[in-house]
């Protein structure tokens, strides 16, 4: 914990800025350069941010969610991603879309779904390690 | 069909809470799946009888040619009515014989994986489905074997038999890929008319050699018959029903399954007649040689697998319609003999038979099952055993080759099993007083209801063969032989060359029972040669693969990271150097890059980081140093049109810079500093792996590019995965898979970090 009081004035701006960063990252991902990976990574940097500013035991509070949930819903969603398609009689990991274009994604589909999980799991694995080397 | 498999499997998912909810009934309730699927499948009797198939066919891997297809003919029908009404029976001897066991739901449900694997085994049509069954079979017998898992012996005696029959199921699926290749379909039926183009195929003898390891290994031939014996460390149940009447007979169901196929050449001969006999041979004499019921009746099995083998090897007529009589007296009088011995065992708590006597008195029901049992393996009229000791003569003396030779091992060895069937099922029950102590009070229904039935049927098809011999052998010989035989049986023959043999043998084994003290005194004296068997030579290869993986963890695995990192980045070296100077040839730069300002900068930018990392004495300073490099890299990324990998980079250099600190926050200044030789090593390490790293560089890229593959994601991506940003389509759509195992690596790694960690916290480690 790093006691500064720039740093943690401006990590109360940045943390949203770059969790909506992180999920802009996201979203975009199949067009344009992001995805799941880079924004899991922005999103962690975020906590991280708070973390440093106030501590790791506060950043866990802050996110509601341990990290190790994190990773194995992560892991859960890329792996249903793939078994949609076996419900549909296409081989493991076939991409299925959605036909009609959605307001703010754009078209959906299981990779989408992957890529969140893709986002999921480095968020958790990396506030996973960084939080219990701050407790150590 | 596929019904009657899956609905073993189902059981064993429900059964623990099935005996929960009525722990009293549930093994008549078990009891009755098997027995609804023994008369399901009596049914097919009818048709298969008429020399017709069943087969039903669901695709699994298609594309593979891996179908979940099922072929019932006269051999499967065998086979599968004896594991599900020898399974119906020992699931409910098995509620009797260990009543109030905490387990025994788990037991249930075990049995029930091993009954639905060994189904889907017998009923497979396809090589790979019959690989996959094959090696579940093995795997259930490891869990029923170690079933009593709080003893060594147990573990010990499970792990052993897995081992053996892994390692020959791997073999067998080898040899199941071989002959697929060879006859141009996994599918056996599709097979069993390629005889001849299998046969004269030059990876004929690979094949064979593979998939008789495979059978040998799981029927317990020599020398691997020593797994068999150590896996009676399972409860007595499980003994009657894997070990002694289906499980080991898997190799014999793939031996006479695959005879019309591979048999009849000379290899096959020598090589299956030869281990068979040799089996046959000694399984009889160590059985003799043993105190212990159940070791006793280990060996004898040993033996009986041997017989079956060697009657398959002489691929004569005759031999087929011995071995499939034989194997079904054998599976009646020796599940009944395993159950006796688990009563007796129950009710005395102890198995040495020096111990055990007049226990008629005691146990009349299970005294006159002994009885028949003994006889019937004994081959005394009007048991089934004489039918099936006739039949074996008769083969034996038809033998193409080495008949003699044949004939006398086989007088010999059966000769042997008759003291073995006085000693087990005749000397417990009749001679002198109980001694051992007794249990007062009636035996339940369940203990006497399964060794009663086998033994009486034993005696009933005796008497009146000829429904069996025409519902069941016939049907099951033609299958053998792979063409439509109608077989009679009788239990007179009047008096021949074979009765004679066969009352030679009883006179025989008379003459052995009374001098087998005899014989375990000279075996004594044998024993130190008896300790070079096979169960020393597995010890030792066991002991030395632990050996060898202590050694080269101890070398591998020093605990210096510099160590680790000296390995990996050496070897790297090695490995690169060696397939460009073999394959490609070096290639140096072609002139002088033309390259703009900033690029320059960013160049000088990054040495100038490097060297600041490897010179600093501070470790915050080297930390910042190599974070500029990283940065100085994603730079080059921007300037060459990878925003995506320049986006991924900045973040990883933040995060690990970040990481960095929090470890090395609290470490002091470097207080030892390496010595001047180990840091010229590690200089003269990194200058190579730099060096050769930038000629793999150059090599690469002074080729032209061939690549199809990027044109292909460039033309795709957006129409079949409706996506304009090419990485991050081939990252979740066209490489979806290779990044599920990476986030799976992530997400495993990460835990272990945490629990190092935490471990530290903890007190623990070092």
């Amino acid at each position: 914990m790093i006691r500064s009081l720039i740093l943690s004035a401006a990590v109360r701006i940045l943390l949203p800025l770059l969790l909506l960063f992180s999920l802009f990252l996201l979203l975009r991902g199949h067009n344009e350069p992001g995805g799941g990976f880079v924004g899991g990574l922005v999103a962690a940097s975020g906590f991280t941010l708070y973390a440093l500013a106030h501590g790791a035991s506060s950043a866990r509070f802050r996110m509601r969610i341990d990290p190790h949930t994190l990773v194995a819903a992560g892991l859960l969603t890329a792996q249903a991603s793939g078994f949609l398609a076996l419900f549909a009689g296409l081989p493991f990991m076939t991409g299925l879309w959605y036909g009609e274009r959605l307001p703010v994604i754009g078209k959906a589909g299981t990779p989408f779904l992957f890529d969140i999980g893709v986002y999921l799991v480095v968020l958790g694995m990396t506030l996973l390690i960084v939080f219990s080397l701050m407790e150590e | 069909m596929l019904i009657s498999v899956l609905s073993g499997f189902l059981m064993s998912l429900i059964a623990p809470w099935m005996h929960r909810a009525v722990p009293r009934w549930s093994g008549w309730l078990f009891g009755l799946v098997p027995a609804a699927l023994f008369c399901y499948f009596a049914l097919q009797i009818g048709s298969i009888a008429g020399v017709q198939s069943v087969s039903a066919s669901y695709p699994w891997v298609p594309s593979l040619g891996v179908n979940l297809s099922f072929y019932l003919d006269g051999l499967s029908l065998l086979f599968a009515l004896l594991i599900t009404g020898v399974g119906s029976l020992v699931l409910i001897y098995s509620s009797g014989y260990l009543a109030g066991h905490r387990h025994l739901g788990r037991l249930y449900a075990f049995l029930f994986l091993f009954m639905a694997s060994m189904l889907g085994l017998v009923l497979s049509d396809n090589l790979l489905t019959l690989f996959v069954f094959w090696e579940l079979t093995s795997f259930s017998s490891y869990l029923l074997i170690g079933f009593e898992h709080e003893r060594a012996a147990a573990r010990k005696g499970a792990l052993q038999a897995l081992l053996v029959t892994g390692t020959g199921g791997l073999a067998l699926l080898a040899g199941a890929l071989l002959l697929g290749g060879a006859g141009g379909s996994f599918e056996i039926s599709t097979l069993l008319g390629r005889g001849d183009l299998i046969r004269s195929h030059d990876l004929y003898l690979p094949i064979l050699l593979l998939i008789l390891a495979g059978a040998f290994t799981k029927s317990a031939q020599f020398p691997f018959h020593f797994w068999l014996p150590s896996a009676m460390e399972a409860p007595t149940p499980v003994s009657a029903y894997l070990h002694s009447a289906t499980m080991v007979k898997a190799g014999i169901y793939l031996l006479a399954r695959l005879s019309p196929v591979l048999g009849g050449t000379e290899a096959w001969h020598y090589l299956v007649t030869c281990a068979g006999g040799a089996t046959m041979l000694i399984g009889a004499l160590l059985a003799l040689l043993q105190k212990d019921l159940k070791r006793i009746l280990a060996y004898s099995t040993v033996s009986g697998l041997g017989i079956l083998v060697l009657l398959l090897g002489l691929h004569t007529s005759s031999a087929a319609k011995a071995a499939i009589v034989f194997l079904l007296v054998h599976a009646l009088y020796k599940g009944a003999l395993f159950l006796i011995a688990g009563v007796v065992d129950h009710e005395t708590g102890t198995r040495d038979v020096d111990r055990l006597a007049g226990l008629f008195r005691v146990m009349p029901i299970i005294g006159s099952a002994a009885l028949m049992a003994a006889l019937s393996m004994a081959g005394l009229p009007p048991m089934f055993g004489f039918i099936g000791k006739e039949l074996l003569y008769e083969a034996k003396l038809q033998a193409p080759q080495a008949a003699v030779w044949i004939t006398g091992a086989g007088v010999l060895s059966n000769a042997l099993l008759v003291a073995v069937a006085i000693v087990v099922g005749v000397r417990p029950f009749c001679c002198g007083t109980p001694s051992a102590r007794q249990h007062s009070g009636q035996l339940p229904v369940s203990l006497w209801l399964g060794p009663l039935l086998l033994s009486a049927l034993g005696l009933a098809i005796g008497l009146a063969p000829d429904g069996i011999a025409f519902a069941i052998v016939s049907p099951a010989v033609s299958a053998v032989r792979a063409t439509p035989t109608l077989i009679k049986l009788t239990l007179w023959h009047g008096v021949n060359p074979v009765f004679l043999l066969g009352l030679l043998t009883v006179l025989g084994g008379a003459g052995l029972y009374a001098g087998r003290n005899l014989l375990q005194r000279a075996a004594g004296r044998w024993k130190s040669f008896g300790s070079w068997g096979p169960t020393r030579w597995y010890e030792l290869a066991l002991a030395g693969m632990l050996g060898l993986a202590k050694l080269q963890t101890r070398i591998l695995q020093s605990g210096y990271l510099r160590y680790y990192l000296m390995t990996v980045l050496g070897s790297a070296f090695l490995l690169v150097i060696y397939t460009l100077a073999t394959k490609a040839g070096f290639r140096g730069a072609a002139g002088w890059p033309d390259a703009l300002l900033h690029e320059w900068v960013i160049a000088v930018m990054i040495l100038s980081g490097a060297a600041v990392a490897a010179t600093s004495g501070s470790r915050l300073a080297a930390v910042a140093a190599l974070g500029v490099v990283g940065y100085g890299v994603a730079l080059i990324y921007i300037l060459f049109g990878a925003p995506d990998l320049a986006m991924t980079q900045f973040c990883i250099e933040t995060l690990s810079i970040i990481l960095f600190v929090l470890v090395l926050y609290r470490l002091p200044r470097f207080s030892v500093l390496t010595s001047k030789k180990a840091r010229i090593r590690d200089l003269l390490l990194a200058l190579a792996n730099g060096g050769i790293m930038t000629t793999l560089v150059l090599t690469a890229t002074s080729e032209p590019v061939q690549s199809r593959i990027s044109g292909f994601f460039l033309e795709h991506a957006l129409l079949k995965a409706h996506g304009r940003n090419v990485v991050n389509v081939i990252l979740v759509d066209f490489r979806a898979l290779d990044t599920l195992g990476e986030i799976t690596v992530l997400a495993v790694a990460s835990l272990g970090v945490y629990m190092l960690l935490k471990g530290r916290a903890g007190g623990e480690g070092k």
